[in-house]
Protein backbone atom coordinates (compact mmCIF):
# COMPACT_ATOMS: atom_id res chain seq x y z
CA UNK A 1 0.00 0.00 0.00
CA UNK A 2 1.75 3.20 -0.76
CA UNK A 3 2.05 6.24 1.32
CA UNK A 4 -0.56 8.33 -0.22
CA UNK A 5 -3.16 5.26 -0.19
CA UNK A 6 -3.04 5.15 3.69
CA UNK A 7 -3.71 8.24 4.12
CA UNK A 8 -6.74 8.30 1.61
CA UNK A 9 -8.05 5.56 3.90
CA UNK A 10 -6.86 7.02 7.31
CA UNK A 11 -10.28 9.11 6.49
CA UNK A 12 -13.23 8.02 5.23
CA UNK A 13 -14.61 9.78 2.00
CA UNK A 14 -17.39 11.26 3.38
CA UNK A 15 -15.52 12.85 6.34
CA UNK A 16 -18.14 16.47 6.72
CA UNK A 17 -16.09 19.42 6.12
CA UNK A 18 -16.20 22.30 7.88
CA UNK A 19 -16.67 24.71 5.06
CA UNK A 20 -18.62 27.48 6.46
CA UNK A 21 -16.66 27.58 9.74
CA UNK A 22 -13.40 27.75 7.83
CA UNK A 23 -14.62 31.22 5.81
CA UNK A 24 -15.72 32.22 8.92
CA UNK A 25 -11.98 32.23 10.15
CA UNK A 26 -10.40 33.55 7.40
CA UNK A 27 -12.55 36.87 7.36
CA UNK A 28 -11.64 36.64 3.47
CA UNK A 29 -15.53 37.38 2.48
CA UNK A 30 -15.05 40.59 4.67
CA UNK A 31 -12.05 41.95 2.54
CA UNK A 32 -13.76 40.38 -0.68
CA UNK A 33 -17.06 42.55 -0.22
CA UNK A 34 -14.85 45.61 1.01
CA UNK A 35 -12.58 45.16 -2.34
CA UNK A 36 -16.07 44.72 -4.46
CA UNK A 37 -17.52 48.12 -2.53
CA UNK A 38 -14.46 50.22 -2.68
CA UNK A 39 -13.05 48.90 -6.25
CA UNK A 40 -15.45 50.08 -9.08
CA UNK A 41 -15.40 48.26 -11.86
CA UNK A 42 -12.45 46.06 -12.71
CA UNK A 43 -14.58 42.83 -13.08
CA UNK A 44 -11.96 40.24 -14.43
CA UNK A 45 -9.72 41.13 -11.70
CA UNK A 46 -12.12 40.91 -9.19
CA UNK A 47 -13.12 37.43 -10.68
CA UNK A 48 -9.66 36.06 -10.71
CA UNK A 49 -8.88 37.32 -6.89
CA UNK A 50 -12.14 35.55 -5.82
CA UNK A 51 -11.15 32.30 -7.66
CA UNK A 52 -7.43 32.52 -5.64
CA UNK A 53 -9.36 33.07 -2.41
CA UNK A 54 -11.14 30.15 -2.90
CA UNK A 55 -8.15 27.82 -3.97
CA UNK A 56 -6.30 29.05 -0.92
CA UNK A 57 -9.07 28.57 1.41
CA UNK A 58 -10.01 24.77 -0.23
CA UNK A 59 -6.28 24.07 -0.21
CA UNK A 60 -6.49 24.68 4.06
CA UNK A 61 -9.66 22.44 3.90
CA UNK A 62 -7.61 19.95 1.80
CA UNK A 63 -4.63 20.07 4.53
CA UNK A 64 -6.93 19.30 7.76
CA UNK A 65 -8.06 16.44 5.54
CA UNK A 66 -4.71 15.24 5.03
CA UNK A 67 -4.96 15.08 1.11
CA UNK A 68 -2.05 16.75 -0.49
CA UNK A 69 -2.33 20.90 -1.00
CA UNK A 70 0.97 21.74 -2.63
CA UNK A 71 0.51 25.73 -2.46
CA UNK A 72 -0.01 27.35 -5.74
CA UNK A 73 2.16 29.54 -7.30
CA UNK A 74 0.40 32.79 -7.25
CA UNK A 75 3.28 35.23 -8.63
CA UNK A 76 0.98 37.75 -10.97
CA UNK A 77 1.40 40.28 -13.43
CA UNK A 78 -1.08 43.23 -13.32
CA UNK A 79 -1.18 44.92 -17.14
CA UNK A 80 -3.35 47.68 -17.91
CA UNK A 81 -3.23 51.61 -18.57
CA UNK A 82 -2.39 53.88 -16.02
CA UNK A 83 -4.44 54.75 -13.32
CA UNK A 84 -6.80 51.56 -13.57
CA UNK A 85 -5.74 50.26 -9.87
CA UNK A 86 -2.92 48.39 -9.88
CA UNK A 87 -1.27 49.44 -7.00
CA UNK A 88 -4.69 49.30 -4.71
CA UNK A 89 -5.13 45.76 -5.93
CA UNK A 90 -1.95 44.70 -5.08
CA UNK A 91 -1.99 46.15 -1.76
CA UNK A 92 -5.61 44.44 -1.25
CA UNK A 93 -4.25 41.15 -2.73
CA UNK A 94 -1.49 41.26 0.33
CA UNK A 95 -4.05 41.64 2.86
CA UNK A 96 -6.05 38.72 1.33
CA UNK A 97 -2.95 36.67 1.07
CA UNK A 98 -2.15 37.29 4.57
CA UNK A 99 -5.42 36.70 5.65
CA UNK A 100 -5.65 33.46 4.43
CA UNK A 101 -1.72 32.56 5.62
CA UNK A 102 -0.58 32.01 2.36
CA UNK A 103 2.30 34.85 3.26
CA UNK A 104 3.16 35.25 6.51
CA UNK A 105 3.21 39.29 6.96
CA UNK A 106 1.15 40.87 4.75
CA UNK A 107 2.93 44.24 3.59
CA UNK A 108 3.77 45.23 -0.05
CA UNK A 109 7.52 46.63 -1.30
CA UNK A 110 6.54 48.54 -3.88
CA UNK A 111 9.89 49.19 -6.49
CA UNK A 112 11.50 49.80 -9.30
CA UNK A 113 14.32 49.32 -11.59
CA UNK A 114 16.41 51.81 -9.68
CA UNK A 115 15.88 49.48 -6.56
CA UNK A 116 16.87 46.87 -8.28
CA UNK A 117 19.52 47.03 -10.63
CA UNK A 118 23.11 49.17 -9.76
CA UNK A 119 24.83 50.75 -11.32
CA UNK A 120 28.31 48.89 -12.11
CA UNK A 121 29.13 45.64 -12.16
CA UNK A 122 29.20 43.81 -8.41
CA UNK A 123 26.01 46.21 -7.03
CA UNK A 124 23.01 44.73 -9.16
CA UNK A 125 23.48 41.01 -7.19
CA UNK A 126 22.80 42.72 -3.57
CA UNK A 127 20.60 45.72 -4.18
CA UNK A 128 18.18 43.22 -5.34
CA UNK A 129 18.25 40.49 -2.50
CA UNK A 130 18.32 43.38 -0.57
CA UNK A 131 15.37 44.57 -1.68
CA UNK A 132 13.76 40.63 -2.19
CA UNK A 133 14.74 40.05 1.78
CA UNK A 134 12.60 43.18 2.84
CA UNK A 135 9.94 41.53 0.57
CA UNK A 136 9.88 38.15 1.80
CA UNK A 137 7.10 37.58 4.05
CA UNK A 138 4.92 39.54 2.00
CA UNK A 139 4.64 40.79 -1.95
CA UNK A 140 6.87 42.53 -3.89
CA UNK A 141 5.39 44.84 -6.29
CA UNK A 142 7.48 45.80 -9.52
CA UNK A 143 6.16 48.59 -10.90
CA UNK A 144 6.95 49.09 -14.73
CA UNK A 145 8.71 46.00 -14.98
CA UNK A 146 9.84 46.03 -18.35
CA UNK A 147 12.25 48.38 -17.96
CA UNK A 148 14.43 45.55 -16.18
CA UNK A 149 15.11 44.43 -19.61
CA UNK A 150 16.81 46.22 -22.04
CA UNK A 151 17.25 44.68 -25.09
CA UNK A 152 19.37 47.16 -27.07
CA UNK A 153 22.19 47.10 -24.21
CA UNK A 154 23.21 43.84 -23.97
CA UNK A 155 25.71 44.81 -20.94
CA UNK A 156 22.43 45.85 -19.04
CA UNK A 157 22.74 44.60 -15.24
CA UNK A 158 18.86 44.55 -15.57
CA UNK A 159 19.55 40.92 -16.73
CA UNK A 160 21.32 39.92 -14.01
CA UNK A 161 18.57 41.22 -11.86
CA UNK A 162 16.13 39.24 -13.74
CA UNK A 163 18.06 35.84 -12.85
CA UNK A 164 18.14 36.71 -9.25
CA UNK A 165 14.46 37.37 -9.15
CA UNK A 166 13.76 34.02 -10.95
CA UNK A 167 16.13 32.07 -8.83
CA UNK A 168 14.12 33.43 -5.53
CA UNK A 169 10.69 32.97 -7.24
CA UNK A 170 11.44 29.35 -7.87
CA UNK A 171 13.07 28.45 -4.90
CA UNK A 172 11.46 30.46 -2.15
CA UNK A 173 7.97 30.49 -3.45
CA UNK A 174 6.06 30.53 0.00
CA UNK A 175 8.42 32.99 1.18
CA UNK A 176 7.20 35.66 -1.17
CA UNK A 177 4.95 36.78 -4.10
CA UNK A 178 6.49 38.83 -6.74
CA UNK A 179 3.73 40.95 -8.60
CA UNK A 180 5.06 42.80 -12.18
CA UNK A 181 3.08 45.49 -13.23
CA UNK A 182 3.20 47.85 -16.51
CA UNK A 183 1.38 48.39 -19.65
CA UNK A 184 0.25 45.48 -22.05
CA UNK A 185 1.93 45.36 -25.17
CA UNK A 186 5.41 46.51 -23.33
CA UNK A 187 4.78 43.56 -20.51
CA UNK A 188 3.88 41.44 -23.51
CA UNK A 189 7.15 42.59 -25.12
CA UNK A 190 8.76 41.82 -21.89
CA UNK A 191 7.91 38.27 -21.68
CA UNK A 192 8.59 37.46 -24.84
CA UNK A 193 12.08 38.30 -24.48
CA UNK A 194 11.94 36.45 -20.72
CA UNK A 195 10.07 33.31 -21.49
CA UNK A 196 11.83 31.94 -17.66
CA UNK A 197 9.60 34.56 -16.56
CA UNK A 198 6.71 34.21 -18.21
CA UNK A 199 6.48 30.58 -17.30
CA UNK A 200 6.98 31.37 -13.86
CA UNK A 201 4.05 33.83 -13.71
CA UNK A 202 0.82 31.85 -13.10
CA UNK A 203 -1.87 34.56 -13.26
CA UNK A 204 -1.88 37.41 -15.57
CA UNK A 205 -4.58 39.59 -14.66
CA UNK A 206 -5.78 42.35 -17.41
CA UNK A 207 -7.21 45.18 -15.64
CA UNK A 208 -9.64 47.25 -18.33
CA UNK A 209 -9.96 50.90 -18.71
CA UNK A 210 -12.92 52.37 -16.61
CA UNK A 211 -16.03 53.67 -18.68
CA UNK A 212 -17.60 57.17 -18.02
CA UNK A 213 -20.03 55.71 -15.60
CA UNK A 214 -17.43 54.07 -13.10
CA UNK A 215 -15.05 57.04 -13.43
CA UNK A 216 -18.25 58.93 -12.09
CA UNK A 217 -18.75 56.28 -9.62
CA UNK A 218 -14.72 56.90 -8.42
CA UNK A 219 -15.40 60.30 -9.01
CA UNK A 220 -18.48 60.60 -6.38
CA UNK A 221 -16.31 57.95 -3.71
CA UNK A 222 -13.45 60.17 -3.85
CA UNK A 223 -15.32 62.88 -2.96
CA UNK A 224 -17.28 61.46 -0.12
CA UNK A 225 -14.15 59.91 1.23
CA UNK A 226 -12.86 63.91 1.52
CA UNK A 227 -16.52 65.14 2.77
CA UNK A 228 -17.46 66.90 -0.83
CA UNK A 229 -20.54 66.35 -2.31
CA UNK A 230 -21.57 67.57 -6.30
CA UNK A 231 -24.68 69.47 -6.46
CA UNK A 232 -26.89 68.48 -9.78
CA UNK A 233 -25.30 70.81 -12.07
CA UNK A 234 -21.95 70.45 -10.92
CA UNK A 235 -22.42 66.60 -11.14
CA UNK A 236 -23.92 67.20 -14.68
CA UNK A 237 -20.33 69.50 -15.35
CA UNK A 238 -18.18 66.84 -14.03
CA UNK A 239 -19.81 63.87 -16.47
CA UNK A 240 -19.31 66.32 -19.42
CA UNK A 241 -15.86 67.34 -17.55
CA UNK A 242 -14.60 62.51 -17.72
CA UNK A 243 -16.09 62.89 -21.66
CA UNK A 244 -13.82 65.64 -22.22
CA UNK A 245 -11.11 64.56 -20.48
CA UNK A 246 -11.06 60.65 -22.45
CA UNK A 247 -10.74 62.44 -25.17
CA UNK A 248 -7.56 63.91 -24.43
CA UNK A 249 -3.91 62.73 -24.31
CA UNK A 250 -2.47 61.77 -21.41
CA UNK A 251 -5.79 59.99 -20.00
CA UNK A 252 -5.09 58.10 -16.73
CA UNK A 253 -8.47 56.97 -15.77
CA UNK A 254 -8.66 57.20 -12.10
CA UNK A 255 -5.48 58.93 -11.39
CA UNK A 256 -6.67 61.94 -13.83
CA UNK A 257 -9.56 61.97 -11.93
CA UNK A 258 -8.28 62.83 -8.67
CA UNK A 259 -6.18 65.42 -10.15
CA UNK A 260 -9.51 66.93 -11.28
CA UNK A 261 -10.90 66.45 -7.55
CA UNK A 262 -7.66 68.25 -6.08
CA UNK A 263 -7.93 71.35 -9.07
CA UNK A 264 -11.55 71.48 -8.50
CA UNK A 265 -11.01 71.87 -4.60
CA UNK A 266 -8.39 74.65 -4.82
CA UNK A 267 -10.70 76.39 -7.53
CA UNK A 268 -13.79 75.68 -4.49
CA UNK A 269 -11.42 77.26 -1.85
CA UNK A 270 -10.63 80.45 -4.07
CA UNK A 271 -13.86 81.04 -4.81
CA UNK A 272 -14.98 81.05 -1.41
CA UNK A 273 -11.94 82.71 -0.15
CA UNK A 274 -13.25 85.57 -2.44
CA UNK A 275 -16.12 86.24 -1.11
CA UNK A 276 -14.12 87.85 1.73
CA UNK A 277 -16.76 88.98 4.53
CA UNK A 278 -19.86 87.21 3.07
CA UNK A 279 -21.71 84.84 4.96
CA UNK A 280 -20.32 81.34 4.20
CA UNK A 281 -22.11 77.67 5.62
CA UNK A 282 -21.25 74.69 6.03
CA UNK A 283 -22.99 73.96 3.23
CA UNK A 284 -20.83 76.19 1.32
CA UNK A 285 -17.83 74.41 2.16
CA UNK A 286 -19.01 70.81 1.42
CA UNK A 287 -20.68 71.65 -2.26
CA UNK A 288 -18.72 72.02 -4.87
CA UNK A 289 -19.97 74.12 -7.71
CA UNK A 290 -20.99 74.00 -11.45
CA UNK A 291 -18.33 76.95 -12.12
CA UNK A 292 -15.47 74.84 -10.15
CA UNK A 293 -15.81 72.55 -12.85
CA UNK A 294 -16.34 74.47 -15.91
CA UNK A 295 -13.43 76.93 -15.04
CA UNK A 296 -11.40 73.86 -16.12
CA UNK A 297 -8.89 73.98 -18.98
CA UNK A 298 -10.57 71.09 -20.29
CA UNK A 299 -13.77 72.67 -21.31
CA UNK A 300 -11.77 75.62 -23.57
CA UNK A 301 -9.83 72.69 -25.55
CA UNK A 302 -11.62 72.68 -28.69
CA UNK A 303 -9.91 75.94 -29.16
CA UNK A 304 -6.61 75.18 -28.51
CA UNK A 305 -5.07 71.98 -27.59
CA UNK A 306 -2.07 71.97 -24.84
CA UNK A 307 0.64 69.85 -25.02
CA UNK A 308 0.60 68.98 -21.68
CA UNK A 309 -1.55 67.17 -19.26
CA UNK A 310 -4.62 69.63 -19.15
CA UNK A 311 -6.59 68.53 -15.51
CA UNK B 1 35.87 21.00 22.80
CA UNK B 2 32.36 23.01 22.03
CA UNK B 3 32.57 26.23 21.61
CA UNK B 4 30.18 27.92 24.35
CA UNK B 5 29.78 31.50 22.89
CA UNK B 6 26.90 34.05 23.23
CA UNK B 7 23.24 33.02 24.17
CA UNK B 8 21.96 29.04 24.00
CA UNK B 9 25.62 27.66 23.42
CA UNK B 10 25.05 25.32 26.19
CA UNK B 11 21.96 23.57 24.48
CA UNK B 12 22.49 21.54 21.63
CA UNK B 13 22.97 22.98 18.01
CA UNK B 14 19.47 25.20 17.32
CA UNK B 15 17.38 23.80 14.12
CA UNK B 16 16.83 26.10 11.45
CA UNK B 17 13.38 26.19 13.11
CA UNK B 18 14.47 27.35 16.25
CA UNK B 19 16.78 30.23 14.71
CA UNK B 20 13.85 31.54 12.77
CA UNK B 21 11.92 31.71 15.71
CA UNK B 22 14.73 33.40 17.50
CA UNK B 23 15.27 36.10 14.49
CA UNK B 24 11.36 36.00 14.16
CA UNK B 25 11.75 37.68 18.02
CA UNK B 26 14.66 40.12 17.05
CA UNK B 27 12.68 41.21 14.51
CA UNK B 28 9.53 42.22 16.06
CA UNK B 29 11.60 44.04 18.63
CA UNK B 30 12.77 46.07 15.80
CA UNK B 31 16.20 45.05 15.95
CA UNK B 32 18.69 45.17 12.61
CA UNK B 33 19.87 41.48 12.61
CA UNK B 34 23.24 40.53 11.45
CA UNK B 35 25.49 37.98 9.79
CA UNK B 36 29.00 37.42 10.82
CA UNK B 37 31.93 34.54 10.77
CA UNK B 38 35.02 33.69 12.08
CA UNK B 39 37.87 30.87 12.36
CA UNK B 40 39.05 32.74 15.47
CA UNK B 41 37.56 31.35 18.25
CA UNK B 42 39.29 33.65 21.04
CA UNK B 43 36.72 34.51 23.75
CA UNK B 44 38.30 38.14 23.26
CA UNK B 45 37.98 38.22 19.23
CA UNK B 46 35.07 40.57 19.60
CA UNK B 47 34.89 41.67 15.70
CA UNK B 48 34.02 38.90 13.46
CA UNK B 49 33.82 38.85 9.74
CA UNK B 50 30.75 40.64 8.60
CA UNK B 51 28.89 38.03 6.07
CA UNK B 52 27.18 41.35 4.22
CA UNK B 53 25.50 44.87 5.88
CA UNK B 54 23.37 44.42 8.58
CA UNK B 55 19.72 43.82 7.28
CA UNK B 56 17.74 46.98 8.18
CA UNK B 57 13.80 47.21 7.25
CA UNK B 58 13.19 43.44 7.27
CA UNK B 59 10.07 42.24 8.06
CA UNK B 60 10.35 38.30 7.85
CA UNK B 61 12.88 35.76 8.68
CA UNK B 62 12.82 34.16 5.53
CA UNK B 63 15.74 36.39 4.33
CA UNK B 64 18.28 36.40 7.10
CA UNK B 65 17.69 32.53 6.73
CA UNK B 66 18.20 32.97 3.41
CA UNK B 67 21.70 34.72 4.07
CA UNK B 68 22.54 32.48 7.26
CA UNK B 69 22.63 29.24 4.74
CA UNK B 70 24.60 30.96 2.01
CA UNK B 71 26.97 31.94 4.83
CA UNK B 72 27.21 28.27 5.94
CA UNK B 73 27.63 26.88 2.37
CA UNK B 74 30.73 29.67 1.51
CA UNK B 75 32.33 28.60 4.99
CA UNK B 76 31.33 25.18 6.33
CA UNK B 77 34.29 25.01 8.80
CA UNK B 78 33.95 28.63 9.96
CA UNK B 79 31.95 29.74 13.23
CA UNK B 80 29.05 31.84 12.16
CA UNK B 81 26.73 34.09 14.41
CA UNK B 82 23.98 35.61 13.96
CA UNK B 83 23.97 39.19 16.06
CA UNK B 84 20.37 41.22 16.38
CA UNK B 85 21.54 44.84 17.40
CA UNK B 86 19.30 47.53 19.14
CA UNK B 87 19.53 50.85 17.76
CA UNK B 88 17.40 52.79 20.41
CA UNK B 89 18.73 55.37 22.64
CA UNK B 90 20.39 54.72 25.92
CA UNK B 91 21.10 50.66 24.41
CA UNK B 92 22.64 51.14 20.67
CA UNK B 93 24.80 47.58 21.30
CA UNK B 94 24.09 44.37 20.20
CA UNK B 95 20.81 42.69 22.12
CA UNK B 96 21.15 38.89 20.84
CA UNK B 97 23.91 37.21 19.83
CA UNK B 98 24.04 33.52 19.01
CA UNK B 99 25.90 30.47 16.77
CA UNK B 100 24.30 28.98 14.11
CA UNK B 101 27.27 27.44 12.53
CA UNK B 102 31.04 25.80 13.85
CA UNK B 103 33.44 23.47 12.71
CA UNK B 104 32.95 20.02 12.82
CA UNK B 105 36.10 19.35 14.90
CA UNK B 106 36.54 21.60 17.47
CA UNK B 107 40.21 21.29 18.79
CA UNK B 108 39.71 23.22 21.54
CA UNK B 109 42.08 26.10 23.81
CA UNK B 110 45.83 25.67 25.61
CA UNK B 111 46.61 27.39 28.66
CA UNK B 112 49.79 29.49 27.87
CA UNK B 113 51.86 30.29 31.13
CA UNK B 114 54.49 33.19 30.75
CA UNK B 115 57.26 33.80 33.35
CA UNK B 116 57.15 37.08 34.46
CA UNK B 117 59.32 39.32 36.96
CA UNK B 118 60.12 37.85 40.39
CA UNK B 119 58.49 34.06 40.33
CA UNK B 120 55.24 36.21 38.77
CA UNK B 121 53.35 33.66 36.18
CA UNK B 122 50.46 35.19 33.73
CA UNK B 123 48.47 33.12 32.32
CA UNK B 124 46.61 32.66 28.49
CA UNK B 125 44.08 31.09 26.62
CA UNK B 126 45.07 30.50 23.11
CA UNK B 127 42.94 27.96 20.46
CA UNK B 128 44.77 25.68 18.50
CA UNK B 129 43.28 26.47 15.66
CA UNK B 130 44.65 29.34 15.52
CA UNK B 131 48.49 27.48 14.93
CA UNK B 132 47.61 27.95 11.14
CA UNK B 133 47.49 30.49 9.25
CA UNK B 134 44.07 32.14 8.67
CA UNK B 135 41.34 30.79 6.38
CA UNK B 136 43.61 27.28 6.55
CA UNK B 137 42.26 26.44 10.10
CA UNK B 138 39.14 23.89 10.82
CA UNK B 139 40.33 22.15 7.14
Amino acid sequence: MGSSEKILAELADDTPVDLAGAVENSHVFEILDQLDRELIGLNPVKTRIREIAALLLMDRLRKNMNLSAQPPSLHMCFTGNPGTGKTTVAQRMAKILHRLGYVRQGHVVAVTRDDLVGQYIGHTAPKTKEVLKRAMGGVLFIDEAYYLYKPENERDYGAESIEILLQVMENQRDDLVVILAGYKDRMENFFSSNPGMSSRIAHHIDFPDYSTEELMEIAEMMMVNLNYRFDADSAQAFGEYIRLRMQMPHFANARSIRNAIDRMRLRHANRLFERGGEQVTRRDLVTIAAADIRASRVFGEKAAPLMTSPD
Amino acid sequence: MRLTQGQFSFLPDLSDEQITAQIAYGLKQGWALNVEYTDDPHPRNTYWEMWGIPMFDLKDPAGILMEINECRRTYPRHYVRVTAFDSSRGWETPRMSFLVNRPADEPGFGLVRQEGPGRQVRYTVRSYAVDRPEGSRYA
